[in-house]
């Protein structure tokens, strides 16, 4: 379980530049100022893309952790913090 | 067994009941602002494009929730650095008089741009404060919790979300079914009381509150000088700590997030927008279906003492995984009012309305009118047609009579669509329980993942950086992913229209990924003791 926590530890480190990626080619596709849908809207795009930017980024912080180990043991009381 | 840090046996109740009334009284007050977004759209925002409008209230939803992890961050640096019972009970009076103050604003008409600019700001004084009450209700119950009934106790906090929700609902459909559709959607009409209402809500909660004493764990550590200095540092900075928020983010809270709202908020959008219920129905089914659930919270919780927290919350992930979609589906086949129009077979209709209208625009002389009420097998639905009479002095048949759909050449663009419309679909008895049963379904897996998740979040941190750190992860989980399904799922059917159920992809995936890490990466050990 050790070492699958740390190999799957590689996709969530780069699943969060993934996420942003698409994120933005989506935004760059789909954004049209004289569209009328709202997939169109640049307002709605800037908006997601500014709230998951950063958890995307925790998503690869959780990744890079998984990889370091650091979840191969966990804490068993809040008091080993 | 002995309570916690020697709190009488008794007082928990009244540690709980104290804390769960203000709770559910906030999360009343968050409700019905979403459940009123489209009068809410009409009243505070330009008319003309109405999608425009309720996107623009979607949006103030989703900023509300989107600032509820600031709240999350502000509040809980503040119960960690004060105390708990001081800080829920600001979050409290702010919550209150923010509700209170968004039934006072003029609508657009009135005073123009500054009617959403208020709203706005209020909306987002509503998400601040949420964002402040969740962590320090369940932190403030669990202190006086004893160890291995931690589960049990904190889920009746948990129950306060769902009864919210019920008395938002319930308030709206009272206050509804009591005027007319116009007195209700006036400009100082009846959307306007359940804002109003809270103000006594709220007050009776702090009164309530401030009869209580601080928590004994907190109490304690202040005593003994060990509270932190610098809550948020400790929480984010510390390597240690920041890996357990991560944890309890992307390996619970967010799946659990997304599951709380498509059982209870998309389902009931789902039920009223794309299958058209009667708006009674369309409540009364959720009424019915969160009462029988509601329970459901306190078993689970029970349970999670029992056997572990990482289990159950893990199986309500993976049924809303697998069974959504069929769900949905069958809630989608069952008011297809369409094919039922195409059986003649056990279909009667009787005309309630027919009028012509002249418009004298954009070259359409006069526009005829139709309503008529069909029913099938038990089931009833309205169905509105409009056809074009005239056009620049010429005479057509009327549009639904040529098969035309507006596309027809000899139809120009501006006429008015000859596909009728179906409103106000009214189920069969038998249809209706199915329906509240399998709504009831869903809110099951609600119970299945929200149930124990207050203890299991308590039990990750440390007292002295408890609130701050429990509390951030679940307003992302909840306030960000969890808040914005409704606005993605407007998002995804707008952009793909071929798919009704496409919306469901998003919480879907959500939660699958959500179940992949919990699986893998949560311990289902509880810490029997919090008193670090």
């Amino acid at each position: 379980m050790t070492t699958l926590k740390k190999l799957l530890g590689f996709i969530w480190l780069l699943a969060g530049p993934a996420i942003v990626s698409l994120l933005v080619y989506g935004a760059v596709l789909y954004i049209d100022t004289e569209g009328e849908k709202d997939i169109n809207n640049p307002v709605i795009w800037i908006i997601i893309i500014t709230i998951f930017a950063p958890i995307a980024a925790g998503l690869s912080l959780f990744g890079w952790y998984a990889i370091r180990g650091e979840y191969s043991r966990l804490p068993e009381k809040s008091s080993e913090l | 067994m002995k309570p916690t840090n020697d709190a009488p046996a008794s007082g928990i109740w009244k540690v709980i009941s104290a804390s769960s009334v203000g709770t559910m009284i906030e999360w009343y007050d968050f409700y019905i602002f979403g459940m009123l977004a489209k009068t809410i759209s009409t009243q505070f925002f330009p008319e003309g494009n109405n999608t425009a409008a309720l996107l623009s209230t979607l949006a103030i939803f989703a900023a509300g929730f989107i600032v509820r992890p600031f709240g999350a961050l502000v509040f809980g640096r503040l119960g960690d650095l004060i105390g708990r019972k001081y800080t829920f009970l600001l979050t409290l009076v702010l919550m209150g008089g923010s509700t209170f103050l968004i039934g006072l604003v003029p609508g657009y008409k009135s005073i123009g741009i500054a009617a959403p600019l208020l709203v706005l700001l209020l909306r987002l004084l509503q998400g601040l404060a949420l964002g402040g009450e969740y962590g320090g209700a369940a932190t403030y119950v669990a202190e006086h919790a004893p160890a291995r009934r931690r589960g049990f106790y904190t889920s009746w906090i948990q129950t306060t979300a769902t009864l919210g929700l019920f008395v938002a609902l319930g308030v709206i459909m009272l206050v509804k079914l009591n005027m007319s559709d116009d007195a209700f959607n006036a400009e100082w009409g009846g959307w306007r009381y359940p804002f109003w209402i809270s103000i006594v809500l709220v007050g009776v909660s702090v009164y309530i509150r401030l009869k209580m004493s601080e928590s004994p764990l907190f109490s304690k550590l202040k005593s003994e000088g060990k509270t932190s200095a610098n809550p948020l540092k400790e929480s984010f900075q510390k390597k240690a700590n920041l890996k357990m928020v991560l944890l309890a983010l992307f390996g619970a809270v967010m799946g659990q997030g997304v599951i709380w709202y498509t059982g209870q908020f998309y389902a009931q959008s789902f039920l009223e927008t794309t299958c058209k219920l009667d708006f009674a129905q369309s409540r009364t089914i959720m009424l019915w279906a969160i009462a029988l659930g509601t329970p459901f919270f306190v078993l689970f919780g029970w349970l999670s003492d029992k056997v572990g927290r990482k289990w159950i919350m893990m199986a309500g992930m993976l049924l809303g995984v697998l069974l959504y979609r069929p769900i949905f589906s069958y809630f989608l086949e069952n008011t297809n009012v369409k094919e039922w129009v195409k059986k003649e077979e056990g279909l009667s209709l009787r005309l309630l309305a027919s009028d012509t209208v002249l418009l004298n625009e954009d070259g359409i002389d006069k526009v005829v009118h139709e309503k008529y009420h069909y029913q099938y097998q038990g089931n009833a639905f309205i169905q509105e047609k409009f056809d074009t009479v005239y056009f620049t002095g010429t005479m057509y048949p009327p549009l639904s009579a040529m098969g035309g759909d507006g596309s027809d050449k000899l139809i120009p663009d501006l006429a008015p669509d000859a596909n009728p419309l179906y409103t106000q679909v009214e189920l069969s008895s038998a249809a209706y329980w199915k329906f509240v049963m399998l709504v009831w379904v869903m809110i099951i897996f609600v119970t299945m993942v929200y149930g124990p998740i207050a203890a299991f979040l308590v039990e990750m941190f440390p007292t002295r950086i408890r609130y701050t750190s429990m509390s951030l992860p679940y307003h992302i989980g909840n306030g960000v992913f969890g808040g914005l399904v409704p606005f993605i799922g407007l998002l995804l059917s707008t952009t793909f229209p071929g798919d009704p159920l496409v919306g469901l992809w998003y919480p879907i995936g959500v939660a699958a990924l959500c179940l992949l890490i919990g699986v893998i990466y949560l311990s289902n050990k509880r810490d029997e003791s919090v008193n670090d």
